[in-house]
């Protein structure tokens, strides 16, 4: 358990440093459009020793470590005390991301259980083929025209569900579908496969043989031990979806991690970058390691060491 | 002799349209996919132009087939540049183990514990008006782990069969068991992984376009849906000119999970029909 946080620790040490050479080796002068067009040279160089331009890349990276190491992950420049650290600006956003990130596991989740065990106790024939089709569909199917979809049918067309400018609990469904139906279409394929080596198992073939009802054979012995594999999956799969945001909370234009990235790389405001990387590479090796945990948990043939 | 499954040829097919397609796309588009004809914006479709223009006036078939084009010529490159790093790699690491493969799955692991779309953004990002290159290298930097993982595996397998030992007791060098007789064997799992990858990096770099760090060019695909869903209300233009970006998607990565499946389930039969 102690060597598994501390590979976490060192992928997330290893990425950050990675996103920091990257940002320091291109050429290209983030000090030109902060400061823009007019900017005497007195302003220049006070946003450069903000970011701390003026110091040599090693200095940079050292100021970079301690950043991280005191909390704050920076000060946003080009006037760092009027504005907030990269964390508060962060930590404003994160929650509607997380949130957001937590309905699409749900509605992938609720969507491919119950699509996965149709394809596989009625495996080989017209629903199986009905539900593989929906399952790779949603496979292949790009978020960035799921999301403008969903918005036009449900939004204007139909006129059920809020649109983009609106808040409350309902303007979190089109995001929610938008950003999970991918994960689902995963999951529903898992959760047919894993069903189907679990069916032929001789605990099933037992319980059939003792007379239990066909719903008590599925659902008590089959579905619980072919669960297992597909909650791992989905544990694993939050980071992608974390990901997904990004494109997600384009096109809805809801506040959160990923616009707060979009928006930093296109004002080359590096030290924002650098942040919202790092904190969505903890956020990810934190839930993937309490994924690992809790599967060492349920089943105790996994647990080693 | 077994057989692809009719799902898996399906696949192959739409594949080898877009691999067509994206070959002689620019030679058969009717116009430039840059024209600028302000006269002539959002218009619908016509005779003139089949699948209407886009906000610049410039002819919408003809920037999907140089889409194709610049997709093609992505994918290809990228799973080409990741396969060989991955491959080499996991053959080496599989085969020597010790403190070579050590540092490699580290590696792995650390490139792994982390989402690669993230870090794909990260290091395009970092450059003002990224070209063709620095997308290929943002896709390959994370890509060859997945080929590298697989090939080490099976070369794991198989440096202790017998027909490896046989070969290493009659004096073969390392170099030529790798080459002659570990490789050859392994392919089969990388062709799957290649095929799968194919689809993977058109959904990234589509996704990369439509966020606005892609290749700085109009036509690719996901630009497409990004003019699409930037002019969504448009009446008559928005989520049609979308649909075209999103739907030649769609194409190659379903193309591409319908061969990756159909063609791990004609090199590992018991997977068949799971």
């Amino acid at each position: 358990m102690l060597r598994r946080l501390g590979l976490g620790i060192i992928a997330i040490i290893g990425v950050s440093t990675l996103v920091f050479l990257f940002l320091h080796m291109v050429p290209g002068d983030p000090v030109d459009h902060l400061a823009g067009g007019e900017a005497t040279p007195e302003q220049r160089a006070q946003i450069e020793k903000c970011m701390g331009l003026d110091q040599s890349m090693a200095g940079q990276y050292v100021h970079f470590l301690g950043t991280i190491a005191d909390g704050s992950l920076g000060h946003q420049c080009p006037d760092p005390k009027g504005k907030p650290t990269v964390l508060a600006r962060i930590l404003e956003v994160m929650p509607s991301t997380i949130v957001l990130a937590l309905a699409g596991m749900l509605v992938a989740i609720v969507l491919a259980l119950p699509l996965g065990v149709l394809a596989a106790v009625r495996r080989s024939t017209w629903v199986d083929t009905v539900a593989s089709v929906v399952a790779l569909s949603g496979l292949a199917m790009p978020m960035m025209l799921l999301a403008p979809l969903l918005l036009l049918w449900f939004f204007v067309d139909l006129g059920w569900l809020p649109g983009p400018t609106e808040g409350g609990a309902a303007a979190l469904i089109l995001p929610a579908i938008a950003i999970g139906v991918h994960l689902m279409a995963m999951l529903a394929r898992m959760t047919r496969a894993s069903m189907i080596d679990v069916l032929d198992e001789d605990y099933v073939r037992t319980a059939r043989a003792k007379g239990l009802a066909e719903r008590s054979v599925l659902f008590k012995h089959a579905l619980r031990n072919a669960l297992l594999p597909v909650i791992t999956v989905a544990g694993l799969q939050f980071g992608s979806l974390l990901s997904g945001a990004i494109i997600v909370e384009k096109i809805f234009a809801r506040p959160g991690l990923g616009l707060t990235l979009l928006t930093a790389i296109s004002e080359r405001n590096y030290p924002v970058v650098q942040g919202t990387v790092l904190v969505i590479a903890i956020i990810y090796v934190f839930v993937n390691t309490m994924v690992d945990l809790a599967y060492g948990m349920v089943d105790p043939r996994i647990r080693r060491a | 002799m077994r057989k692809l499954s009719l799902s898996g040829w399906i696949g192959l097919v739409m594949l080898a349209t877009f691999v067509l397609l994206g070959v002689i796309g620019p030679w058969i588009a009717p116009h430039s996919p840059t024209t600028i004809d302000l006269g002539n914006r959002f218009a619908p479709s016509s005779g003139a132009h089949w699948l209407g223009t886009d906000r610049n006036g410039a002819d919408a078939l003809s920037q999907l087939l140089w889409g194709a084009r610049a997709a093609l010529r992505i994918s290809f490159v990228v799973v080409a540049i990741s396969a060989v790093i991955g491959i080499a790699l996991g053959t080496i690491a599989g085969y020597f183990r010790g403190i070579i493969d050590d540092i490699l799955m580290r590696v792995v692991d650390i490139l792994m514990a982390f989402p690669g779309i993230l870090l794909n953004i990260a290091v395009v990002a970092t450059v003002r008006k990224p070209g063709l290159g620095v997308v290929i290298f943002a896709l390959c930097l994370n890509g060859w782990v997945g080929y590298a993982r697989v090939i080490r595996a099976q070369v794991m397998s198989l440096r202790e069969r017998d027909f490896v030992v046989a070969a290493r007791a009659m004096g073969a060098r390392n170099r030529r068991i790798m080459w002659l007789h570990l490789l050859p064997n392994s392919l089969a799992p990388a062709l799957v992984q290649m095929t799968f990858g194919f689809g993977g990096v058109i959904a990234v770099e589509a996704s990369l376009s439509f966020l606005g760090i892609g290749p700085q060019l109009d036509y690719t695909w996901g630009a497409m849906l990004e003019q699409g869903t930037a002019h969504l209300w448009k009446q008559g233009f928005g989520i049609r000119y979308a649909m075209y970006g999103g739907l030649a998607i769609m194409w190659v990565v379903l193309a591409a999970n319908l061969l990756g499946d159909g063609l791990r389930d004609l090199f590992d039969p018991k997977r068949r029909g799971r």
